[in-house]
């Protein structure tokens, strides 16, 4: 059974705007029966202001798509086109109060049907560039598609540099396995494409998976021993490289609409508050986690992050 | 309101006769049946009984022939494990395309680890086994032939009679996993080729984590789990022993209302069937109807999503399952269903209801009352749906 927000069963369960909107300005249509979801967009538009005065939706799918599809509606009416075209999916997803990360795409039907709408209102065509993969990481909703993405775009060649840019296998890493074969074959595309030099390929047997809690002097309870290699650092220097990592690590947070502060620093404790979406995101345990290894890989050192309330 | 559980072949309701017989093996009689004391004596006793009670329901020449297991996908992994351990220089199976995920994924990956070549044998619209295949898929390198006895899906019966002769023509085991047959349908195995069969408790009214794997007395068994000489040594590990009771009891249970199943637990199948496709247009029923089990039906309603379906129904106290690809996480709808080449139209909306001995007239009542409602409803809001101003002809969406 899915865990679907109240909202999302209150949209489900009485949607708002459904049905057929009489001489249509704009009409998108997304999705097929084959997929299981798909969805028609029909929206009013005020061509003086440009704003949508009107929509309704029509959708085949399961309780999310028609959630999404309702929704979708209630956000554009009353916008501009330009305003409404603002909307991310993420958006969608956020205004219903989450989706399950298998969900995802619901919101994204609706993202694309609106897209759809526009350019049949401007009398345009919509070229659809969608993807879907087969979902990889439950845990952060990485699907295939981003994966490679993230892979190709970046010349991406280990699996932590994987969970790095895209989170994949950064929590649970039960999909550590999948995340292997996804970079093993795009690599292998890309070298049969000359775009990766066969010796850089990854190779999953000479793989190991990262471990999440590497092993050497950093669980935060472990007494602070030497660092191995590396000399000790100042104060200063210590600070500035954990200034360092949390900048490199904010983009990620941003792209899923939270963000994360560097507080204080005191001994081996870090103070960070974390905001946006990661404020009571259910996953907010992990990205600290997430940023404490991190923290650890570039000091050296055990640290311990801990989360700060806004305003400390 | 009462809730109506119409979702059976997913699991059932222990039935409160096997809670009873099962409770004094946790606090009183729970001794290890392999020590050499009273405590264990009375064990092995109990042990002893409840493998005569599962050998009465399906018919077995010998109580030995039962094994213990932890259930249906424990008992279908050590069958096809074992037939490619015991049948020197057979390397192939033959399956089809319709089981569960228990056999198939399995299969899967012993054809990608091991090379083993896996024979899937389609079936047609009515879900029927494609029997001219199953014959060409058989020859002298087939280690074992499984194929399911009643399909969870869609409650299709196979002839697997008929099936295990064929395999042993070509010197093959022969396997069914009867999880959903057994208890539903009357079986008498020693009268069969058959092999090894699968069974799982907790779809006859016995717990979860339970289940057992009948063994033909002569077929060889290569254990999947090692360590102590349990069940003769096939399946090692302290026994189960409150969940075998468990078994035992509702085994006795089952065989006792197996007529029952056929009669009472069919016609409010049938009743329910029939009232919804009289309700109900562009509605209809996979499977094959004349050979079916008695407590399934499902029914696919165009142009409708199931998982819309079943939190419509769950709001009112309903539940059912579906085949449908949001359901399941997956972006296909059952494989089952696309086996038999139902619609996308239609597979979608394939909602599964599976009775048992706990339903009555009211559940059905109570499903006809509301369902129609929930249809017509959900239609109303699918571009598909004629009468929408679309339509199928008139909805063609940019990446159909």
């Amino acid at each position: 059974m899915w865990e679907y927000s109240e909202k999302v069963k209150e949209y489900f369960f009485n949607p708002k705007n459904s049905g057929l909107l009489e001489s249509a300005d704009g009409v998108g249509d997304v999705g097929a029966i084959a997929c299981g979801d798909a969805l028609r967009l029909m929206i009013k538009v005020d061509p003086a202001t440009e704003t949508i005065t009107d929509a309704r939706f029509q959708t085949f799918g399961c309780g999310s798509a028609i959630a999404s599809s309702s929704a979708l509606t209630e956000m554009i009416i009353g916008r501009t086109i330009e305003e409404a075209m603002g909307i991310s999916n993420q958006d969608i997803a956020d205004f219903l109060g989450g989706l399950p990360p298998e969900k995802m795409h619901c919101s994204v039907m609706g993202y694309e049907a609106l897209r759809a709408a526009v350019a049949n209102y401007r009398g345009e065509t919509w070229i659809d560039d969608h993807e879907e993969g087969a979902l990889v990481c439950k845990c952060f909703g990485i699907d295939e598609g981003m994966i490679e993405r993230a892979v190709r775009m970046n010349g991406l060649t280990t699996l932590e540099q994987v969970t790095h840019y895209t989170k994949a296998m950064g929590s649970c890493g039960t999909c550590g396995e999948k995340v292997e074969e996804v970079l093993a074959r795009v690599h292998r595309e890309m070298v049969a494409e000359g775009t990766l030099d066969a010796a850089e390929a990854f190779d999953p047997a000479a793989a190991r998976l990262p471990a999440l809690r590497p092993k050497v002097a950093v669980s935060p309870l472990a007494p602070a021993a030497s660092p191995a290699a590396k000399p000790a650092l100042t104060s200063l220097q210590k600070i500035r490289l954990i200034e360092q990592a949390v900048e490199e690590l904010r983009p990620y947070l941003q792209q899923d609409g939270g963000d994360c502060e560097l507080v204080d620093v005191d001994g081996d404790a870090v103070m960070v508050k974390l905001s946006g979406a990661c404020v009571g995101c259910q996953m907010a345990s992990v990205t600290i986690r997430g940023v404490q290894e991190r923290l650890i890989e570039k000091v050296g050192q055990p640290l311990r992050v801990i989360p700060v309330k806004a305003g400390h | 309101m009462k809730p109506v559980y119409l979702d059976n072949n997913a699991t059932t309701r222990v039935d409160p006769q096997v809670v009873e017989a099962m409770l004094p093996f946790f606090t009183e009689q729970f001794g290890n049946a392999s020590s050499m004391h009273g405590f264990g004596a009375s064990v092995g006793a109990a042990i002893r009984k409840a493998r005569q009670q599962v050998q009465e329901l399906i018919g077995a020449e010998f109580d030995h022939e039962v094994v213990f297991t932890s259930g249906g996908t424990e008992s279908d992994n050590t069958a096809i494990l074992s037939a490619l351990e015991t049948q020197r220089g057979r390397d192939e199976i033959v399956t089809s395309a319709v089981e569960h995920p228990a056999v198939l994924s399995l299969c899967e990956h012993l054809e990608k680890t091991r090379g083993v070549r896996v024979h899937r044998i389609p079936v047609d619209a009515k879900g029927r086994l494609d029997i001219d295949a199953y014959r060409r898929a058989l020859g002298p390198r087939t280690a074992i032939a499984s194929v399911m006895w009643a399909n969870n899906e869609t409650g299709t019966i196979f002839p697997v009679e008929t099936l295990a002769e064929l395999a042993h023509d070509s010197g093959a085991l022969f396997h069914t996993d009867a999880v959903q047959a057994v208890g539903k349908i009357a079986i008498d195995i020693k009268t069969s080729a058959i092999d090894l069969l699968s069974l799982s408790g907790h779809k006859l009214h016995a717990p979860k984590g339970i289940g057992a794997l009948y063994v033909r007395r002569g077929v060889r068994l290569r254990p999947l789990i090692r360590g102590g000489h349990q069940e003769r040594a096939r399946r090692a590990g302290t026994e189960n022993v409150p969940a075998i009771v468990g078994l035992g009891a509702a085994a006795e249970l089952a065989l006792r209302h197996l007529s029952e199943e056929c009669g009472r637990v069919r016609a409010l199948r049938d009743r329910l069937e029939a009232g919804l496709l009289e309700r109900i247009d562009n509605a209809m029923v996979t499977g094959d109807p004349a050979n079916r089990l008695p407590n399934t039906t499902n029914i696919a309603f165009e142009y409708i999503e199931g998982e819309a379906i079943l939190l419509r129904l769950n709001r009112e106290g309903i539940a059912a399952s579906s085949g449908s690809a949001c359901t399941s996480g997956s972006l296909e709808p059952s494989h089952v269903l696309r086996a038999m080449n139902v619609p996308y139209t239609a597979a979608h909306g394939a909602t599964r209801f599976s009775f048992s001995r706990d339903n009555t007239e009211e559940d059905v009542e109570r499903v006809l009352d509301v369902l129609p409602a929930i249809v017509r409803d959900l239609r109303s809001l699918s571009p598909f749906w004629q009468g929408n101003g679309g339509g199928q002809a008139g909805f063609q969406p940019t990446y159909a």
